[in-house]
Parts: structure tokens; sequence; C-alpha cells
């Protein structure tokens, strides 16, 4: 073999550096990502992924009903549909979205491979390089990644234990208009929040909807968690009370299962128009077989029973996560208390920093998401994301008592050598933790 | 065609250190090199299942491409020899020599290698003595700039250029995170380069050296596992009397450390052209962006042919 170089020339290692999209300069491999293979390994007590608890769906039931599906309609259920997605689904979806408040016409509805589609293509639609998309801080990860891949800007607007706050919101806009940029969507996940627990009220959805519309703006609802309140309650979703000035993304992933991959966005006509060209463009259609499956799904079982099943697993892991973070915390940590979804954001003490304290946290065999993922701009170094939708609650309980002692001992060490004030190098921003939504 | 060795050989990748993405790969690529000369070849994790799989699969040979301790602390290696499993790569206690930084920087040193001045601390010594009365001393000892790692680890992981005072405490917090003891070097400037090494009935010798440029200017996690990120010059952009002492150090510092089969050490080669040593590496990393597999191929190797006469090497050894 001869040897692959001449003297003097350099290789990057890969032929096709020189072409790839601006939007790409981003996506690099990290130390953060590298540790997130280890938290995979049994050992790790992950409170990082948000994996929905999916033992806890009726799996006979399912089972019966996909091989029903190919037995019995095998040659619809396995062929190319319908861009805008399976009509008999979207009249279902209109029950779905009942409790949430939102009426609309199964002509409205787009279905996508996950309601991670369907933010992928309204930002597809509607935003250009450079255009601002107003977000929450914290935001969630995966649409950081979204709003990134179409170069756009992100402005993160602060919230408080009622999430979103509409006089931030206003000056946020203002400010971004005045310095010349163009706002094309606020977006806002105002029930159980991703990643910081927190839960829109009914007046703060009335003033941050006033904010938005008064400035002439479109209003990106994504409403994951909705039906997952754990006391009952379902929040009225923004959509709701305003159908021109809204698009609302709603997804099966949480309520029935993530690996079938079927959301929806719910948008005005000429907005729906260009998703549902956009969705073709993107998938051609979304699947056949898992909307059928689904539609079967909610034909033929208790859904809404299995949603109250999934509050009450999901509650007892919050309160197995707030209960033990309570009596082993160290002085100095914060929290929010959720009423609902998957997760609570954690403050830690002064001086402390989630990105580099993850090593040690691993070490030690417990893994969460750092704050630092969660926002475009670089805030949230001293945060970090728990979640408790997926180990059982001992482990849940073994994870924090981990974490207590990961934090202590940071605590000591960072004590040491007082709160840094300046940051070493280090390597430059990546992507995204996108597998950890 | 290489002579493969007889009978099945097991790939060990993964395992629970911060590295272990980048073993997962390296261990998968030598595993296809492998399997493409005509070794059968199973990859295993280190798991609790390891020994009970080992005991089923009954390996001539294990290749142990674990990066990070216990894969080359010396620690797996021990067991495989306790199990009386012929492997790869360097015995357990020259692994724990390499793979501890400051020792292996001492003892090449008194081979006649180069190594950056450097202060090995405990956290326990900051607490103790008080840290800004320490910092003061590392600062007035080793200059400015500086390089503070953990001494124990790899990839650059918890690795920082520290360029001002200001900056060391956060530089030490982050070490620290993955080892309870930092070191701190005077940073040397000059070119970087990567000298890697095989065994053969001759004994050990390096393969070209590579170059490495990366397009930030810290080879960090990020430049070293993205493609494209850093640019290499397969040989080093040197003269070929320095190109000699790299090669040389490399050897030294290979046969000093008493490692076996393969190894890969980083150096600095200052303006004047002297090697530096910064570290070495008793299980050089295999990914598509590792320096070892182009150093391999520089000479006109083939990554699955030398793999394969290692196994041999370690068959016959027992």
């Amino acid at each position: 073999m001869e040897p692959t170089q001449q003297a003097g020339t350099g290789t990057r290692l890969d032929p096709w550096v020189d072409a790839y999209a601006a939007r790409t300069r981003g996506l690099t491999a990290s130390q953060v990502r590298a540790l997130f293979a280890v938290a995979s390994r049994p050992e790790v007590v992950s409170l990082a992924g948000g994996m929905p608890f999916v033992s806890a769906l009726p799996l006979d039931a399912i089972a019966d009903t996909v091989a029903r599906l190919i037995r019995d309609r095998g040659a619809v259920a396995l062929q190319y549909g319908s861009g805008q997605g399976d009509v008999r689904l979207r009249e279902q979806i209109l029950e779905v979205m009942a409790p949430v408040g939102v009426t609309a016409h199964p002509d409205d509805i787009v279905v996508t491979a996950g309601s991670q589609m369907a933010l992928d293509l309204v930002v597809r639609v509607f935003c250009d390089p450079g255009d601002v998309v107003i977000v929450e801080a914290p935001t969630y990860v995966t649409a950081l990644g979204v709003f990134s891949s179409y170069q756009c800007e992100v402005v993160h607007v602060p919230m408080d234990e009622e999430g979103l706050r509409p006089d931030a919101l206003r000056e946020a806009i203002a400010a971004t208009r005045a310095a010349g940029k163009r706002v094309k969507l606020v977006y806002t996940i105002p029930s159980f929040h991703n990643p910081a627990g927190v839960c829109q009220g009914p007046q703060r959805r009335t003033e941050v909807l006033e904010v938005v519309t008064s400035a002439g703006l479109l209003l990106l609802e994504d409403d994951p968690y909705g039906l997952l309140g754990f006391d009952g309650t379902v929040p009225r979703a923004i959509r709701a009370d305003e159908s021109e000035g809204v698009i609302y993304l709603g997804t099966f992933s949480k309520t029935i299962a993530a690996g079938l991959r079927v959301g929806w966005a719910v948008a005005p006509h000429g907005v729906r128009e260009k998703l549902v060209l956009a969705n073709e463009t993107a998938t051609l259609c979304p699947s056949n077989l898992t909307q059928l499956t689904i539609s079967d799904y909610l034909a033929t079982q208790p859904w809404f029973d299995q949603v109250k099943v999934f509050r009450e697993v999901y509650r007892e892991r919050r309160d197995a996560l707030l209960g033990s973070l309570d009596a082993l915390m160290p002085a100095g940590t914060t929290w929010t208390v959720p009423a609902g979804g998957f997760y609570s954001w954690v403050t830690l003490p002064e001086g402390l920093d989630a990105t580099a304290m993850l090593p040690r946290a691993v070490a030690a065999l417990v893994a969460y998401v750092p704050g630092t993922g969660f926002f475009a701009d670089g805030q949230g170094r001293q945060s970090l994301r728990l979640s408790y939708c997926y180990p059982e609650p001992e482990r849940i309980r073994e994870g924090v008592r981990r974490l207590a002692g990961v934090i202590e001992a940071e605590l000591e060490v960072v004590g040491t050598f007082g709160s840094p004030t300046a940051r070493a190098e280090r390597p430059s921003a990546s992507a995204p933790y996108t597998d950890l939504a | 065609m290489t002579n493969a060795s007889q009978g099945q050989v097991v790939v060990l990748a993964g395992g629970l250190s911060a590295e272990r993405d980048v073993s997962i790969r390296s261990g998968r690529r030598v595993a296809d090199a492998l399997r493409v000369v005509g070794v059968d070849v199973t990859v295993l994790d280190v798991d609790a299942n390891l020994l009970g799989s080992l005991g089923e699969e009954k390996p001539a040979c294990v290749v142990p491409l674990l990066h990070g301790a216990p894969g080359e602390d010396g620690a797996i290696r021990d067991v495989l020899a306790a199990l009386g499993l012929p492997f790869v790569g360097s015995g357990p206690a020259a692994c724990r020599r390499a793979f501890d930084k400051p020792i292996a920087s001492s003892l090449v040193e008194a081979a006649g290698v180069a190594v950056p001045p450097s202060m090995a601390l405990p956290h326990a010594t900051f607490r103790e003595l008080g840290a800004g009365a320490v910092l003061d001393a590392v600062v007035a000892r080793l200059g400015l700039p500086l390089m503070v790692k953990p001494a124990r680890g790899g990839s650059s992981l918890g690795a920082s250029v520290v360029r001002t005072s200001a900056d060391l405490p956060a530089a030490m917090v982050a070490a620290y995170a993955y080892a309870e003891i930092a070191l701190v070097e005077s940073f040397v400037r000059g070119t970087e380069v990567a000298v890697s090494v095989v065994e053969d009935a001759d004994g050990p010798r390096a393969l070209p050296t590579v170059e490495v440029v990366p397009d930030g200017g810290f080879y960090d996690y990020g430049a070293r596992y993205t493609a494209g990120a850093t640019e290499f010059f397969v040989p080093a952009r040197l003269p070929d009397d320095v190109l000699s002492a790299c090669a040389a150090a490399a050897v030294t510092v290979h046969r000093t450390l008493g490692l076996r089969d393969w190894s890969r050490s980083d150096l600095i080669v200052d303006a004047e052209g002297a090697p530096w040593f910064l570290e070495v590496n008793v299980a050089p990393g295999m990914t598509e962006t590792s320096t070892y597999p182009q150093a391999v191929a520089a000479a006109g190797l083939d990554l699955g042919a030398v793999t394969a006469s290692l196994v041999e090497r370690a068959v016959a050894r027992g």
C-alpha cells in the first residue's frame, strides 16, 4: 500500500469540509455529548432524558392493534398516504384537543412525524436567515436546534414562577425591532414547561396573547404536556381563544407513545396550506402505519383513562424527586415545583457551573442536562434540568442522593478557589443535545 | 493477506469512562479492520456480563480499546492476566506508569526526553494550604501561559489553556471534575505532533509523525473528534532531523515506561526543533479522526494487518 499523503499537504479527513452549509458550523463533537454516552449505561441513574414511561401502556392491546391493522388493512397501512395526514385521525385529534379547549376543523390540522417535525415545518415556512424567534429563558433544547438550523437569531425572555413574563416579552419585541431586526415568531411552551416545569395561569396566557397580537406577531404554542397535570386540571390552550394568531402544536408522544412519531399542527388556513406542502417535501407523508395505529387506539382503547394512568405514574415520580430534593439538596440549591409534565429546573448554589460539574456527576453515576443546553446565548450555567419521567421512584431517590453528593463535592472544590470570575479557554459552542429532548 | 491468529479475538470497547463514546468508535473501527483481514472478531463492552462472555467465547486474544480508566490504568489488564487471557498492549504495571501523567513525565524526563516543567497538585493541597497562596506559587514557578489538565485522563477532557492568573481557578475546578489530581504545566509553544509506535520482532519503531493543527488553536475534544475541525500533516512539516528526534523520543517513551505492542506519544516541537513530551496513550484512539490510523496508512500499512500481527504476538506470549 502506498503512503496516503504527500509531504507538506494537509488533510482534514473530510473531503466535504469546505462544502457544508454555514448553518452547520455549530455541529461539533462535544464533551457534554460524550458524557451522555455514559449516561445510557444501567449503572447510571439518568435524570437527563425526557423519555416517557411507555411500559405503562397496554402493550398487548397495541400489539393486537398493529397485527390487526396489517392483517386487515395492510395495503393501506403500508402505503403512502395524504401529505396532510389521515382524515379520520384528524377528526379524532379534535376530540383529543377538546380538554384543552381547542376547536377547529379537521382541515385545519396537519399531521406530522412528531410535533418536532411540525415545529421544523413552521420555522421552515416562516423564517429567513437572520429572522428573530423570541423564546422563553430557558426553552426546549431541540427547538433551539431547529431555530439554529434555519439560521434564526434567538432572543430569550425571562420567566417567573408562572412562566413567560408579558412585560419582558413586550420589551424584547420592542428592543429587537428597534435594533432593526425582524421578529417572526414567539415560541412558548405554556403548560408544564420543558425544561422549567412552570405553567402559565389563565390570566398570564391572556396577557401573553395580548402582547403578541398587539405586536402583530404569530404565537407558536407547543403543548406536549397539557394533559399531564397531576391534579387533573387541564390548562386551557392559548389557541382556544385565538385561532388566526396562534399555531398550536400537539403530539401523541407523551399521551400514547413517542416511538410512533405522530404529532400535529393546528394552523390558520393559509399557513396550513404551506405546512402541507412543506410536509410533503420533507417526508412525502406522515406514516400511515403509525397514524392508523393511533387512530385505532383512540377508537378502541380508553385513551383518556390511560392519560390518567400516566398522570399517576409521573406524579409518583415527581413526588419522589421533590421529596428527595427537599431532604438532600445542599443549602443554596433551589428548584421549581412542577404541577405536571416531566421536569424540574434546578438552580445550583452560587458559584457552581452545571456543565463543569457534569463529569463529576457521571463519575458518580448520575446524569442530568446542564442548563446551557436550553439557551442560545450562553446563559444557564448555574442551572440544570432534572427529568423524573422514566426511572422508578427508588432510582430517582438514589439519583438525587448521588447528585447531592456531587454538589457537595463541587462546592468544596469551588469553595477552595472562590467563585471563578473568569473562565479558562473552553471549547467553542457545539450543537444542542438533541437526543435528550 | 496477513497471517491472522487462529481462534476468535475479542475487542473490548465502551466502558464507563468519559471517553466511552470514543472507545466504542475505536473498537468498531479496529474490529472492522480485523475482519477484513480474516480475523473472527467479537466486540464486547465492559460490564457485569463481560467475564461470563469471555468464559463462553474463550477468545484466543483480547484487544482492549478502552480509553480512560479502567481501560488504560491497568485494571482491566490485571483481570485479563488473572484469567489467563492473552491481550494486545501494555501490561498492567506499564499502564499504571503511563496513565499517571506526572509519573510518566518524571520517568521519561529521567530518560532524557524534555518534559515541560509541571506541578501535580491534589485538591487537598489547595484546601489545606490556601488556594490563593498555592496558585501564586504555581504561577511564580511555572509562569504563564499554563496548561491545566487532569493527571489521569485523555481526549483533552478537563484540560484548559490558562493565559491569565484570573483564569486559573476555573481551570483547576474543571480539571478536578475529572480527577483528584490536576497537572499544571508550563505551556510550550510549538508544533503539536503525535507519534505512533508499533512493535514487531525487531522491537518498537515509530510510524510517520502526524502534525496536528486544530482550527481553534487548541486540540480539545471537539477538535479531536469533529471531522474537518483539524488539519493533519503526515509526515509533519518539520526538518528530517527533527522528525527523527520525534521518532526517537516516542520510542524512548515506549521503552522507558515498559510499554508493549502499540502506543502513541503526544509531543510539542519547540522553535528550536526540540520535542517535548506531553503524554502517552497505551490504547491509542482508532476513530475516523484519530492520528494512529493516519500514521499507519502513511507508513503504507494496513490497520487490520498491524493489529492482527499484534494479536499474533500476544498469543505467542501466552
